[in-house]
């Protein structure tokens, strides 16, 4: 049997899941306050009754690391910083001890100006006086040379807990993500640190003490021990979890849209084949741009408990939520209100919901039923938007080959998937409204924690080889080889295959689940100097994809 | 937190999938390296740098600024139309207002390609520059448009393009004719007898600095600017002039081209040549783009620059500084240059040969333009080239008088169908292009 648990801001869904089907799902109501106690309530719940040696599966999605950016609820971290020629890095600073040192590496690897040991000491005791145990490392094109960061960190290790290197976050360019990232894991490790053991030990008393595995933004998991160097990968990982719950019924060979829609936002995201869309970079929130893979995910603030309002004699619907809607005794008219008016919805309480329409209506000159059809249909037509504005931005993304320019992939979706608690309402209307097939997806309330439940192990790995230098590596995964001038493509891709397998079997991955393999890049080129050639570069990123565990297809496809 | 104060636009389309041949200096991966610097800083994610996808121009696009012989399609490749296509981009993004300037970092390069095109000459196939100038004043209305051209090279392609057209001021530095690929571009180069002052080139001695080329800038190029007043200026940003390309014998540094391109301030730059792809395309992009966006430059510095070692001698200073006088003398005194140029009405016919050194191909021209006082002039172009081609290219500019509108039709009525392959009439005044 498999647990699968989402925390959610409001609530936390738990499922238990065996070769024949959904045995337990509830709802839980999320103390934010004490997310500890809140999942062992609902493993208590899940396992009551059930011999814990059937388990074989566990995967807990949270919103720890979320909340802890967002109240900026996080340890003082140090970070060193060498930047060498290029915009200024006093432009990514992240707080207090933030230090940016000499150094330089080029694009190509080489080492333009060394590290300053003298320098680095002095550091250590400015940031040892400043009770910091946590240090960042991050050097601009690390993930072409890491020396100077394992240098400095041979300098750091003695005088702090952990130093976390840049060239472990990915394999990704662009530095100043880089920082971002590597700043996040260090501060909300000894947090992540303390609950994951403290859940560890409390489910070993249960009789559970198998691997736990976290949901990461990318829609797959890892392990808990591998998420001890990478915390800042669970963020976000509830959208995730939704999305993963869809992909059951998502079309074979077709692209579909999915819409979580909530009490406060709908998030929107895409599935290729049965797969989702990926982030190119990392996820980005506003301002916060990372290098933590994500699913190409967004949210609109609009849901059933939006604020409708009238201004301008324009009908307006969120982005702000200010309570539950009417019928269920919240202070402002609501989208779930207007649903209630209109007969779709039988709950709550319909005298309070035709009150708050009724206002609307009277600023609208219209009557009631009007004004809730109106209301409904302008929360499809904004979703909708969104939607399709995210379309329009993932298919005019910059190409850099003329093959990708004149072949490349459109997306054009077949299908809409509906979750979240008002999604049966809304099928129908957004059917009707765009000519697209709809559908709720069964069991929608807990779609995210079945998705959690049955998402495989992800990983992703960039190797370059450089037969000029003679070397190819993946330094993400601390791997470096001596290599010839006559290292071919089908090399590359053996030694990346391998390194791939190697990585998702550390982070637990099931070695029945790692053959979905992609190359997502691959890029080949001469070096030429002074006319004639000299060698050749060949990067390539490989992929173990997002998606779900084998053999529960068929059970999902009879709910 | 970093943001740009000026809203800009970058196209990048570095081509990965073409080249010329395999190690030839236009090769795939000429801008390599130049997208992992400005990958790795973070560009594309700085507030108000926004990233266009390049488009593909059309043959009507083409046909604005070319005759090209035998057709489009047989001279160009996917990547020369979405090159060019990455300009036009830029072009929609800038004059749609989306951004307040914008820079497509295009290959392959086009200034080097003129009217008409047999073929590849210097790299080049069809002008990029000229193709998007031509779009932006069919499309927008644009009347004045100003092209500085910075590449190394004499941009002889865009030169010949608006050689006739007192509209558009095309100023070119480059390295010394004499010392260099395409051996032209000398100071009384200065356009047609209806646009004379229109076309300045500024040839540069060898050994020519940063101090060198932002004296030009600041003596000539700038006042020269200030009175021609153009609605949108375009720099041709080649960046063959760096102290280490290796088909040059400039001095040029990337804090020197981003110092020119804030003291210039175009609004859209393109990407010319520049062979140097791993020490001085990475930066002088880099630094061409915060410039364009506002945002300090201080720290994009080349990892083996010394300031020291390229400083210029000072003969070449006055050599620099003899040049200029002479430009901004022929500059002011442009106006009777004009009126010194034959009768309103007559013709002047000029010969010309052109060597098209990428594709081997030999072409012969006869011109013959009015002369007009009141527009560019209609003419006719006679081309015959090695290939075996012989056409007659029949151009009204865009602004025509009536009077050259008409005689622009009297010379394609007039051709003799059987002494050429095609008859051409590119009709700019109704955006037509026909053959007969």
């Amino acid at each position: 049997m498999i647990i699968g648990i989402d925390v959610g801001g409001t609530n936390t869904d738990a499922v238990l899941l065996s070769a024949s089907g959904i045995e337990k799902k509830f709802k839980y109501a999320t103390d934010a306050a004490d997310l500890f106690h809140t999942i062992l309530a609902c493993f208590e719940k899940l396992l009551d009754g059930i011999d814990p040696k059937r388990i074989k599966r566990i995967v807990i999605s949270t919103t720890l690391t979320t909340n802890a950016i967002v109240q900026q609820d996080m340890n003082p971290v140090g970070m060193v910083v060498s930047a060498g020629p290029g915009i200024d890095p006093e432009f990514f600073r992240t707080g207090e001890q933030y230090y940016c040192v000499s150094g330089s590496i080029n694009h190509r690897g080489r080492e333009k100006a060394p590290v300053n040991t003298m320098e680095i000491n002095d550091i250590v005791q400015k940031m040892e006086k400043a009770g910091i145990e946590y240090v960042g490392v991050v050097s601009k094109f690390c993930v072409r040379n890491p020396s100077h960061e394992i240098l400095i960190k041979r300098i750091l290790n003695r005088h702090f807990k952990k130093v976390f290197l840049g060239h472990h976050v990915s394999g990704n360019l662009n530095f100043p993500r880089r920082i971002a990232t590597t700043h996040l894991n260090a501060a909300v490790f000894s947090l992540h640190k303390s609950f994951f053991e403290a859940i560890k030990d409390s489910l070993k008393q249960m009789g559970l003490s198998i691997p736990i595995h976290i949901l990461k933004a990318d829609g797959g998991t890892m392990s808990l021990e591998s998420s001890m160097s990478f915390p800042g990968q669970t963020v976000l990982s509830g959208p995730a979890a939704s999305i993963m719950g869809a992909i059951p019924y998502a079309p074979k060979k077709q692209d579909a849209i999915v819409l979580d829609i909530g009490g406060t936002t709908t998030d929107i995201a895409f599935l290729v084949n049965k797969a989702p869309l990926l982030e190119p970079m990392g996820i980005q929130r506003g301002q916060y741009k990372s290098l933590i893979r994500s699913l190409q995910t967004d949210s609109k603030g609009i849901g059933g408990d939006s604020v409708v309002r009238v201004k301008d004699r324009e009908l307006v619907i969120g982005p702000d939520r200010k309570g539950p809607a009417m019928a269920f005794g919240g202070p402002e008219p609501t989208p779930t209100d207007a649903l209630i008016v209109l007969g779709l919805m039988p709950e709550g309480n319909a005298e309070k919901a035709r009150k708050g329409i009724h206002q609307i209506a009277l600023e609208l000159g219209l009557d009631d039923v009007e004004t809730a059809d109106k209301i409904f249909k302008k929360c499809c037509s904004i979703i909708l938007k969104k939607t399709f504005e995210m379309i329009d931005k993932i298919n005019t993304q910059p190409v850099y080959t003329v093959h990708e320019f004149l072949e490349g992939y459109k997306i054009s979706p077949r299908k809409i998937l509906l979750l979240g608690g008002p999604a049966p309402y809304f099928a129908k209307k957004i059917e009707e409204l765009y000519h697209i097939k709809t559908i709720v997806v069964p069991e929608s309330s807990v779609a995210n924690a079945i998705g959690a439940a049955l998402a495989r192990t992800t990983c992703e790995i960039s190797l370059n080889a450089d037969t000029e230098q003679g070397i190819v590596t993946a330094h993400e995964e601390d791997f470096a080889e001596p290599i010839s001038k006559t290292y071919s493509e089908d090399d590359l891709i053996e030694t990346a295959h391998a390194l791939l397998k190697e990585k998702a079997l550390n982070s637990g991955a099931d070695p029945d689940n790692i053959d979905d393999v992609e190359v997502v890049e691959f890029q080949k080129f001469n070096i030429v100097r002074n006319f004639s050639p000299k060698g050749k570069i060949f990067r390539t990123k490989m992929q173990i994809k997002p998606g779900l565990i084998k053999g529960f297809e068929h059970i999902l496809s009879q709910l | 937190m970093l943001k740009a104060s000026n809203k800009t636009g970058l196209v990048f389309f570095p081509a990965f999938d073409w080249a010329i041949d395999p190690t030839h200096p236009e090769r795939e991966e000429r801008l390599l390296y130049t997208q992992d610097q400005v990958t790795e800083e973070g560009v594309f994610d700085i507030s108000g740098i926004i990233e266009y996808k390049p488009e593909i121009v059309t043959v009507q696009d083409i046909r604005r600024a070319h005759f090209c012989i035998p057709d489009e399609k047989s001279i160009t490749t996917e990547s020369h139309l979405i090159s060019a296509g990455g300009a036009k981009a830029i072009a929609n993004a800038v004059l749609n207002k989306e951004v307040k300037n914008g820079f497509a970092l295009v290959r392959p390069p086009g200034h080097h390609s003129m009217r008409v095109s047999h073929g590849g000459r210097g790299f080049c196939h069809i002008n990029i520059e000229a193709v998007m100038v031509e779009y932006i004043r069919t499309q927008f209305g644009l009347k004045r448009i100003a092209v500085v051209d910075t590449d190394c090279h004499h941009g002889d392609g865009t030169n010949d393009i608006f050689w006739h057209d007192p509209d558009v001021l095309f100023i070119s530095l480059h390295q010394d004719g004499r010392t260099l690929y395409p051996g032209t571009g000398f100071t009384g180069e200065l356009g047609g007898p209806n646009a004379r002052g229109s076309n300045l080139n500024i040839p540069l001695p060898p050994g020519t600095s940063t101090e060198g080329y932002l004296y030009v800038i600041k003596n000539c190029v700038l006042p020269v600017l200030e009175e021609f007043k153009p609605d949108l200026i375009v720099n041709s940003a080649g960046q063959d002039n760096h102290y280490t390309d290796p088909l040059t014998n400039m001095n040029f540094s990337a804090q020197g081209y981003a110092m020119l391109t804030s003291l210039l301030k175009p609004d859209i730059a393109v990407l010319e040549g520049g062979y140097s792809i791993e020490g001085a395309l990475p930066y002088v992009n880099l630094g061409i783009i915060l410039s364009m966006a506002g945002i300090d430059y201080s720290g994009v510095i080349e990892p083996d620059y010394d300031p020291e070692r390229l400083k210029q001698s000072v003969s070449v200073t006055d050599k620099i500084k003899k040049t200029t006088d002479t430009i901004n003398a022929y500059w002011k005194e442009k106006d009777e240059l004009r009126q010194k140029t034959g009768t309103p009405g007559s013709f002047e016919t000029r010969h010309r040969e052109i060597f098209y050194d990428t594709d081997n191909i030999f072409e012969r021209q006869k011109e013959k333009i009015r002369i007009c006082r009141d527009c560019g002039g209609c003419f006719e172009i006679d081309s015959s080239a090695s290939t075996g081609n012989h056409i007659l290219g029949v151009h009204i500019p865009i602004n025509a008088c009536k009077a050259c509108t008409e005689e622009g039709y009297r010379f394609f009525d007039q051709a003799d169908k059987h002494k050429f392959n095609q008859v051409i009439l590119q009709d700019r005044t109704k955006d037509l292009y026909e053959i007969k």
